[in-house]
């Protein structure tokens, strides 16, 4: 009962989801969003904030609801705590840092349809206690957040050639100045994405080969 | 209590729905006058770009009330009539009938004269987009033009609310010499059109950019007989 805060056990509910049981990489869950929104930088990593407050808090509440739930209703019970988790940041979003609320426009409302988090709140949050709950939500929105965050920076590289709307590449190498370079239009459409994250996974499951399927 | 009774899940459900529906309700009444602002600030900023005034959002509403002191409403016919041009809805509007239908104006003093802004309202591929354009007092000449949507594709279509598709239009004429309104087209390689009346399109940005070129038409033809009027 009385195990520290940041046990080797609870440590691992963070940083698993980071590498091995990552959620994006390894369970393929998530992928809609994370094809969606990751054409620039900075709404993947709002999105990925998004996501890291609304799964950590629905972790929690449905863990400590964990034991009123009535069992027959509880998909519904989940949603009802997602959607409005979802609604808050939505409001706080459009408040508080507006433009960036309008870039990821329909997305913020499309976490509720996020796989990952209803995922984790049937696995773990309506099995275990508020605390590993708390830290197993931030451990897997932040592996979603990770993989995000690094398909954005290179779609944005190699599809815009800026990183976060700060121009990297010089001017002077654009095609149209006469230079020789051009962006790579694919990059920006979600079909170059799903190769990104592909990509992603072959590096993962080289590394560590325990990852492969037979 | 048995949680798998049918009561219990009965009263569980209610309680949760009304306890959910009290929360969302009041945090969005809370947070409702601060989003009300940042939609006005963003107005006011895009109607000042319309006439190349770059403001940040924490200098919008001065330098709007500065600049922009005239605003009012037409209807189709040209005439002014009542209204408060700043909260009209294009989206409402445009679902009336014509004659009920009222377009606001503002006028901003430039060094090298008046300008008139007009605010557009059209369809994009996605989803709506909408912009103001700032005339002349030629009601002929483009001043300046700001646009912007709500869910282009980045890259692509979004590339409609990038300045330097918008300076294309300044310059651009959208009377012809007959003195029809032709607006302005949104052209791809290719594809012949009077230099003063036309701007290079955004390639891959294709049914954006119609898209633009329609609302332009559509919505510059709402105020044809305020310009005449004007012109004249």
């Amino acid at each position: 009962m009385s195990e520290p805060l940041f046990s080797k056990k609870n440590i691992k509910l963070l940083s698993d989801p980071m590498n091995n049981s990552n959620p994006i990489t390894v369970q393929v869950l998530g992928i809609c969003s994370a094809l969606a929104v990751t054409a620039q930088l900075k709404p993947s990593i709002v999105m990925a904030l998004s996501v890291v407050a609304v799964m950590a808090f629905s972790n929690v509440i449905i863990s400590l609801l964990r034991n009123t739930i009535p069992n027959r209703i509880r998909i519904i019970v989940q949603l009802v705590v997602i959607a409005s988790l979802v609604i808050l940041v939505d409001q706080v979003l459009k408040a508080f840092v507006y433009d960036v609320s309008k870039q990821l426009s329909v997305f913020v409302g499309l976490i509720i349809t996020n796989c990952i988090i209803m995922g984790r709140l049937e696995a773990f949050a309506l099995g275990n206690r508020p605390w590993p709950s708390f830290l197993d939500g931030v451990g897997n929105a932040a592996g979603y957040g990770v993989i995000l965050i690094i398909v954005g920076f290179a779609r944005e590289l190699f599809g815009s050639g800026s990183i976060y709307g700060y121009q990297i590449i010089p001017d002077s190498w654009y095609i149209s100045n006469g230079g020789f370079y051009a962006n790579n239009g694919m990059m920006i459409l979600p079909p170059m994405a799903l190769i990104t994250v592909g990509v992603i996974i072959w590096v993962q499951r080289s590394k560590n080969r325990k990852l492969i399927e037979n | 209590m048995d949680r798998n009774s049918n009561s219990y899940t009965f009263i569980y459900a209610a309680i949760m729905v009304i306890l959910v529906a009290a929360i969302l309700a009041s945090v969005a009444m809370a947070l409702r006058p601060m989003q009300r602002k940042n939609y006005e600030i963003e107005k006011k900023q895009n109607i000042l770009a319309s006439v190349n005034i770059q403001a940040s959002a924490t200098e919008a509403e001065e330098i709007f009330a500065e600049n922009i002191q005239n605003m009012y409403v037409v209807n189709s016919e040209g005439e002014k009539t009542d209204g408060d041009a700043f909260n009209i809805d294009l989206k409402k509007e445009s679902a009336k009938p014509l004659e009920e239908q009222r377009f606001p104006v503002f006028e901003f003093q430039a060094e090298s004269g008046l300008k008139y802004i007009f605010p557009l309202r059209g369809a994009g591929l996605w989803g709506p987009i909408w912009g103001f354009v700032a005339l002349n007092s030629d009601m002929n000449t483009i001043y300046g033009a700001n646009f912007d949507h709500q869910g282009e594709t980045p890259g692509l279509g979004a590339e409609i609310a990038t300045t330097w598709f918008e300076d294309r239009f300044k310059g651009k004429e959208i009377y012809n010499e007959a003195g029809e309104l032709v607006s302005i087209t949104v052209t791809k390689p290719g594809q012949e059109a009077p230099e003063e009346h036309s701007v290079d399109g955004i390639s891959g940005g294709t049914i954006t950019s119609k898209g633009l070129e329609q609302m332009l038409l559509d919505d510059l033809g709402n105020y044809q007989e305020f310009l005449t009027k004007k012109k004249s």
